[in-house]
């Protein structure tokens, strides 16, 4: 299954508003993308309680995964994503 | 039919927020009661019922997030995200397929994922409450119960609730909302401070309040604590008008603070950073009496460097060319953690490690800080003075006062927020240069008494005459050493307490801006020696509420 590893370079992790553009992302994606930390149970990336659960801080490796079409596209996306600095970005609709 | 209507009747709270108001009640309903389960015929609509009302929730809570701006929007936006999270929607559908009914399985489902992020605390710790709160909403949409949350009547109204916390006033019209009475809560209750913010008319600890039903006009006094139920139409008008006449009798009043007869009280604020100021009448301050710096330091992994702390300062430091701005180095500990220290949990946080005490171990973040402040200052036309909060002793005021000047700065003082600080004010003003009494704390640690408990409000109430008379131990110490003698608690803020105060000695008053034009109205009413025969009475009185009663 195609996976892409990254560190989550958010300030504050993946919780509030960075946790919320992400899970937002992951749901627009038309294949079902799942997001673990290490060898932890693969949670879908798409719902907001699961993704804050996970309790991912800043710089934590988080492994996304997903299968079928399109798959390596949402991977990318998302991964190019989490790579970002959500927090020092502002809010588009502002 | 006036013979039909409920005879007035007057109840009473603790008035928090000055000013008359008079309009419709319209309350805050309560979290929906869960009834009994009830066996489930039709499973498939069951859960048609629950994915409507997840499906109502998460409308209403983008409608508001659509309505609100900046943080409270985001913080709202992420409550609708919760509220369609296909996780949660899982969770119900497999307990309604085993049998539970709508309310039910929205109930456990929800409380698994409290649990959930309860048991990782910090942040997500705090989310928890956020995931009770669309709980409450799910089900009492599930049930056709109106929404919990602000009430939106369509008319001005007096919002009645149990007690507001934070999440429940994010949105809150100051437009159409005419004053807060709230049933439980004391004066520094959540209720409390947002009324003084917002210079809305407030009473909290209103017993029976929630029992007036909708649409009952009520006329609510502020500052005596008393709300009339069932008032006419005549009375609510008369009360409208004066309210609308003390309000432009403040407006016009102007200048720095003083007594009838010119004695001088400088009138100051509180902020958390400089923002809080913007579009506020600055008329007549002297400056900033609290300049709380958590701000800086909440939400960080790492303490803030020193760049950006003099970067921040100088920016609340350049509001007043011509005044004087106090610094409160940081007051932090575990009842309000910053993950970068590394405390400890403690079982009574109140009374641990907190304020001044960090720089037991952690000498560097002080050191930093005040450095930071010193530099800014260096650069201000303000005249800069530090505090520290929570001493308790004169060598830890010492010991401060020396750091401080290490690093420059000339005018260095300490908080009296301990009893232990206030009974040996003469010492600890032969080290400080000020005092500056934080009512809070210091009616909490005297009383005995949780700030965050309801229960003990009247205990909390600013004036228990054992608080004044700490109070007036600290203002003697003033006098004699001719040191300034300040109060920046929520009792600052209370126009009929403020000649009170003045009596008692005290030299400076710190206050919400907004609070600035009662309390300067109020001393002005006064001459010196009638404030000191006032101090004398509340001094003499057994309670807080007698104490009132002897001055009002």
């Amino acid at each position: 299954m195609p996976t892409r590893t990254v560190a989550v370079a958010a300030r504050t992790g993946l919780h509030a508003r960075p946790a919320a553009l992400f899970v937002k992302a992951a749901a627009d994606q038309e294949t079902p993308v799942r997001i673990r930390v290490g060898d932890g149970p693969a949670v879908p990336a798409a719902s907001m309680l699961s993704v804050l659960s996970l309790g991912v801080g800043h710089g934590t490796e988080v492994t996304l995964e997903a299968d079928g079409p399109g798959a390596d596209a949402a991977l990318d996306a998302l991964a190019a994503l989490l790579a970002r600095d959500l927090d020092a970005e502002e809010p588009a609709d502002a | 039919m006036p013979d039909l209507d409920a005879p007035a009747r007057a109840l009473r709270g603790i008035g928090v927020g000055p000013g008359l108001a008079a309009g419709p009640v319209a309350r805050m309903a309560a979290p929906p009661d869960l009834p009994a389960p009830r066996p489930v015929a039709d499973t498939e609509r069951e859960l048609a019922d629950a994915v409507r009302a997840l499906e109502a929730t998460e409308a209403d809570l983008r409608a508001r997030s659509e309505a609100a701006e900046g943080e409270a929007r985001d913080i709202l936006s992420a409550q609708a995200m919760i509220a369609a999270d296909p996780t949660l929607r899982e969770g119900v559908a497999e307990r309604v397929r085993a049998g539970e009914d709508a309310a039910h399985a929205l109930r456990a489902t929800f409380d698994r994922h409290r649990e959930l992020l309860a048991s990782l605390g910090g942040y997500l710790g705090e989310r928890a409450a956020d995931l009770d709160d669309i709980a409450h909403r799910a089900i009492a949409a599930v049930l056709g119960r109106p929404m919990p949350g602000l009430p939106s009547p369509g008319h001005p109204f007096v919002l009645v609730a149990d007690d507001l916390a934070p999440a429940d006033t994010v949105g809150l019209d100051t437009g159409t909302v005419l004053a807060l009475v709230t049933e439980r809560g004391g004066p520094t209750s959540h209720t409390a401070i947002l009324a003084r913010a917002l210079g809305l008319p407030a009473v909290v600890g209103c017993a029976g309040i929630l029992d007036v039903t909708d649409g009952t006009v009520v006329a609510v006094d502020g500052t005596s604590g008393q709300v009339r139920t069932g008032v006419g139409d005549d009375e609510a008008a008369d009360v409208r008008a004066r309210a609308a006449e003390e309000r432009s009798r403040l407006a016009a009043g102007r200048g720095p603070g003083r007594t009838a007869d010119g004695h001088p009280v400088d009138l100051m604020v509180n902020i958390g950073s400089a923002a809080d100021l913007r579009g506020a009448d600055l008329d007549g301050v002297a400056g900033v009496g609290l300049f709380r710096t958590e701000f800086l330091f909440l939400d960080r992994k790492d303490a803030p460097g020193l760049e950006e702390q003099v970067t921040a300062y100088a920016e609340a430091f350049a509001l007043f060319p011509e005044g004087t701005v106090v610094v409160r180095t940081l007051d932090a500990g575990a009842d309000k953690p910053l993950p970068f220290l590394g405390l400890p949990e403690e079982p009574n946080p109140a009374l641990g490690v907190r304020g001044l005490r960090i720089s037991r171990d952690r000498p560097d973040i002080l050191d930093t800080q005040l450095e930071a402040v010193a530099r800014a200052a260096e650069k201000a036309a303000a005249d800069v003075w530090v505090m520290a909060p929570m001493v308790a002793t004169p060598v830890e005021a010492a010991a401060f006062v020396d750091r401080a000047r290490a690093f420059g700065l000339r005018t260095a003082g300490v908080m009296v927020e301990v009893p232990a600080a206030a009974l040996r004010a003469e010492r600890l003003l032969q080290v400080a240069d000020f005092l500056s009494i934080g009512t809070n704390d210091l009616s909490q640690y005297t009383l005995a008494a949780d700030r965050q408990s309801g229960a003990l409000a009247d205990l909390l109430d600013p004036w228990q005459p054992a608080l004044l008379q700490l109070i007036a131990a600290c203002a003697d110490a003033g006098r004699r050493s001719g040191r300034s003698v300040g109060v920046c608690g929520e009792a600052a803020a209370d126009p009929a307490l403020a000649p009170v105060l003045v009596g008692l000695g005290v030299t400076k008053l710190s206050m919400s801006a907004r609070c600035v034009p009662a309390v300067r109205a109020r001393l002005a009413a006064y001459d010196r020696a009638e404030c000191e025969e006032l101090a004398r009475r509340a001094l003499d009185a057994a309670d807080a509420a007698e104490a009132r009663a002897a001055v009002l």
